[in-house]
């Protein structure tokens, strides 16, 4: 990711966007800020966020023409938010904050022509950045067409107070000084800038031409150092907008003086339409609040509960559906920053290696996003680079890049034809975790499939899915190379896939090769032929689609055509089909990030009390591990009592690696009568207890890590003995990771009280050289 | 990293060498991970050169220090 890409990602996330009321108002006040603040009873910090951007809080709380009611998301939702009564609510009852100290005064002097909204602004602002100012005005007073307003909404001394306030700190004020058009040529003459306020009228005439070329971006006029906004070159003569154009005219005057750009970041000046996006599907509307008397405005409390209907417009659709984007506590563009940072760091600690890992690849932020922003892209791409760097922390998938070297080794890969066929029409792709949950299923599936279609060979393995996730593309291409060195044997022919990620691996990185889905096939040549007879079914089943057919409606549909056709009652979960959501085995989240993956797992089995039913191993496993009944659809297929095989809990990882051995060998004697070499010793037995086989499987220790370290002891006698108890403690490094293991020989093994592993290793000096 | 991994090893450990049939001496021996090596106060075998690495510190500092290690 360079930082172009970064940029672009960042700006996919609309999050921080402002919400649609501070974008139409032209001074970008934070209503939802101020309104959080009200709705909380806190005026005091209320009007502090509303000053930040508005001096003059009372008056503008009473006259605003409120563009930004037009926007505001609540409008069909009850009424727009009151948001200028709220407002003059925020000057009543908040307490103003202590006025800001100016900044050291810079010695150039600035004339301001009209003490309109637009002058007294100009000069507020330009005054507190440390500059003299001057304000000429021709009438008697200041405020121009604010005293047009009736007296019963703009109280007087509330005009006068607040417009003399916002300048009695640096601005000396002439009253009864009209300004021609000699006296203006004296003061571009004396002084360092001049800005026109002088509104419409008669009293703009001396200055029409300078009016009439007012650049729009900057308001400077044709003449240099003379600057004009205001009602005098307004599209919409508001008061908010001579607010705006004011402000905007004192940030050129004040570059002007320091001879800086003054064109350049000045995006998003002004009212503009924002792209946050904000779901409003099920809010229930609700009226605005009515001030018990209007004359009077909002009392506290009925500012409180009005400020209670702001809607706190934000996005966060991806967070809202992800918890993994929730457990982070932010939301992609911060993530893609963190991202990023964590990616160029050279020195120092990597705080982002595990956001990056945990991820579960799913794609779902990616759906929901209104600007299709996706952090599976980018967590993928990251954890490429990571390895490219050499900064993969080694713990974060090793495991399962053993478990994908175990199904694609001797014990398990398997290419064979159809018995007594000499080519391959079909082959059939079982993948690794279904051989390893229910290999019983994949034997009757191929049996299936023999009797339905011609010449389908059997090839068993793993897609490679793991190296992928994982982010090593060098054991991903070995495990696709391994596959189409398979496929070449037994001469191609279209594969047919029991898995959905594999489907998804195939067809986006061998997509040469013809692939269909088992269900697909089902759903077209009927029900296999040695498919259970009608028997009881279960009552109706919520339908669970694994994350890997996001995109794949037509394995939607067919999965749903073949629940029909054996007669099961099926009903969708709220997220599925193209928003179904990970069962957090996806992207190896459940490896990189154990406290992340239960809470997703745990959402998903609580989105619906019926039992679930789906069609990947894993998803199966994961879901019945933790009591939720989940059928596979081989299950509604293939066995008879249903309501045992639901809550049949996945096997564990040692069973999973026996599982896949024991098939291939099954296969290779029953069906194909090859002869088999038998294992080359009997396994060492071992007992473990139901609690330390839990145990042990928690902490990612197969059954053959502890018969290695056994088998190392006993050869060498390394180990260590407990008289009181007359246990055994041995450890063996085979690899990366030292296991040591608990245990007592018995009649027929080994009974084994505990185990655990660590990666340090333990650095024994010579002999010699410590006695030394 | 402390230089001592904490918490300190029990006075008293319930392990003999099973090699030699020897009491364990307790002392400081060296672990080492991606490139780092810090010394540990463990129990061990001096003549058969076996240390004793105590589940508590596995799965505990030991597994802190492992995962900072590979963060950095």
């Amino acid at each position: 990711m360079d930082q172009k890409e970064l940029h672009a990602l960042e700006a996919q996330c609309t999050q921080e966007h402002a919400p649609p009321c501070t974008a139409a108002c032209p001074i970008h006040v934070d209503v939802r800020g101020m309104l959080a603040a009200v709705a909380a009873d806190h005026f005091d910090a209320a009007l502090t966020l509303l000053t930040k951007r508005l001096p003059f809080p009372g008056i503008i709380g009473r006259v605003c023409e409120q563009p930004c009611r037009a926007a505001c998301n609540r409008k069909d939702l009850g009424e727009a938010l009151r948001i200028a009564a709220l407002e003059r609510a925020c000057a009543a009852y908040g307490a103003p904050p202590l006025p800001k100290r100016r900044l050291p005064g810079r010695g150039q002097r600035i004339a301001v022509v009209g003490g309109g909204l637009s002058g007294v602004t100009v000069a507020h602002d330009l005054a507190r950045k440390g500059h003299r100012v001057t304000l000429f005005e021709a009438t008697e007073r200041l405020g121009g067409t604010l005293w047009e307003t009736p007296e019963d909404v703009l109280p007087r001394d509330l005009l006068t107070g607040e417009l003399t306030q916002a300048l009695s700190d640096g601005v000396e004020v002439r009253l009864h000084t009209p300004v021609t058009a000699d006296l203006l040529e004296a003061l571009h003459a004396d002084f360092d800038a001049v800005y026109l306020g002088v509104g419409q009228g008669p009293q703009a005439d001396f200055a029409r031409e300078l009016l009439a070329g007012v650049a729009p971006d900057t308001f400077a006029t044709p003449r240099e150092g003379i600057f004009a906004a205001g009602r005098a070159i307004a599209a919409r003569p508001t008061f908010i907008e001579s607010i705006s154009t004011g402000q905007r005219a004192a940030i050129s005057i004040d570059r002007y003086l320091q001879r800086v750009s003054l064109t350049a970041s000045r995006e998003h000046e002004g009212a503009y339409i924002t792209q946050l996006y904000t779901h409003l599907e099920g809010i229930a509307p609700a009226p605005a609040i009515r001030p018990a008397a209007p004359a009077a405005g909002y009392t506290r409390a009925e500012a409180v509960q009005e400020a209670q209907r702001c809607l706190q417009c934000e996005c966060l659709e991806c967070v809202k559906a992800c918890a993994y984007l929730q457990h982070y506590g932010s939301y992609p563009k911060q993530y893609v920053r963190q991202i990023y940072n964590n990616l160029s760091i050279v020195m120092g600690t990597r705080q982002f290696n595990t956001l990056i890992n945990s991820c579960s690849l799913c794609g779902l932020c990616g759906e929901i996003c209104p600007y299709d922003l996706n952090m599976a892209t980018v967590c993928h791409e990251a954890r490429q680079t990571m390895v490219a760097q050499d900064r993969m922390p080694p713990s974060a998938h090793e495991f399962a890049l053993r478990d994908m070297a175990f199904s694609n080794g001797e014990a398990a890969r398997l290419a064979h034809l159809a018995p007594g066929s000499e080519r391959c029409d079909y082959i059939f792709f079982p993948g690794c975790q279904l051989s390893a949950s229910a290999p019983e299923h994949v034997e009757r599936a191929y049996a299936d499939l023999r009797e339905m279609l011609p010449n389908v060979g059997l090839l068993l393995g793993c897609c490679g899915a793991p190296a992928d996730w994982a982010g090593r593309s060098d054991l991903f291409e070995e495990a696709q190379a391994a596959f189409r060195a398979d496929y070449a044997t037994l001469g191609g022919g279209q594969v047919i896939l029991a898995c959905s990620t594999c489907y998804q691996m195939f067809k986006t990185h061998l997509p040469d090769v013809p692939v269909l889905s088992l269900w697909e096939l089902f759903s077209e040549h009927g029900l296999p032929p040695s498919a259970a007879a009608p028997r009881d079914l279960p009552g109706p089943l919520a339908v669970h689609d694994p994350c890997t057919t996001r995109h794949e409606s037509a394995i939607h549909e067919s999965v749903r055509q073949l629940l029909h056709e054996m007669g099961l009652r099926i009903e969708d979960l709220p997220f599925n089909r193209e928003r179904t959501e990970c069962c957090s085995y996806g992207g190896l989240m459940w490896l990189a990030n154990r406290e992340v993956a239960e809470t997703v797992v745990q959402r998903r089995i609580a989105e619906q009390p019926l039992d679930y039913v789906t069609y990947c191993a894993m998803c199966r496993d994961f879901f019945a591990d933790r009591q939720k009944p989940t059928l596979h659809l081989l299950d509604i297929l293939y066995e008879d009592d249903l309501t045992a095989r639901a809550a049949r809990p996945g096997p564990r990882f040692s069973q999973r690696h026996d599982n896949r051995a024991r098939l291939k060998r099954r296969l290779l004697t029953e069906l194909w009568e090859e002869p088999v070499s038998e294992p080359p010793a009997p396994p060492i037995q071992l007992l473990l207890s139901e609690e330390v086989a839990a145990r042990v499987e928690k902490r990612l220790i197969l059954e053959e890590d502890i018969r290695e370290v056994i088998a190392c002891a006993e050869r060498t006698g390394n180990r260590f003995h407990n008289p009181q108890t007359g246990h055994f403690l041995a450890y063996h490094r085979p690899a990366n990771v030292t296991y040591w293991v608990e245990y007592t020989p018995v009649d027929d093994g080994y009974q084994i009280h505990n185990a655990y592993s660590h990666r340090m290793e333990i650095v024994m000096q010579p002999k010699a050289e410590e006695d030394a | 990293m402390n230089t001592t991994m904490t918490p300190p090893p029990p006075d008293e450990v319930e392990w003999v060498c099973a090699r030699c049939g020897e009491p364990l001496t307790l002392g400081e021996i060296e672990v080492a991970y991606l490139g780092s090596a810090f010394p540990v106060k463990l129990w061990h075998c001096k003549r058969c050169r076996l240390a004793l690495i105590p589940e508590e510190l596995a799965q505990g500092r030991m597994l802190e220090v492992e995962k900072m290690l590979e963060d950095k």
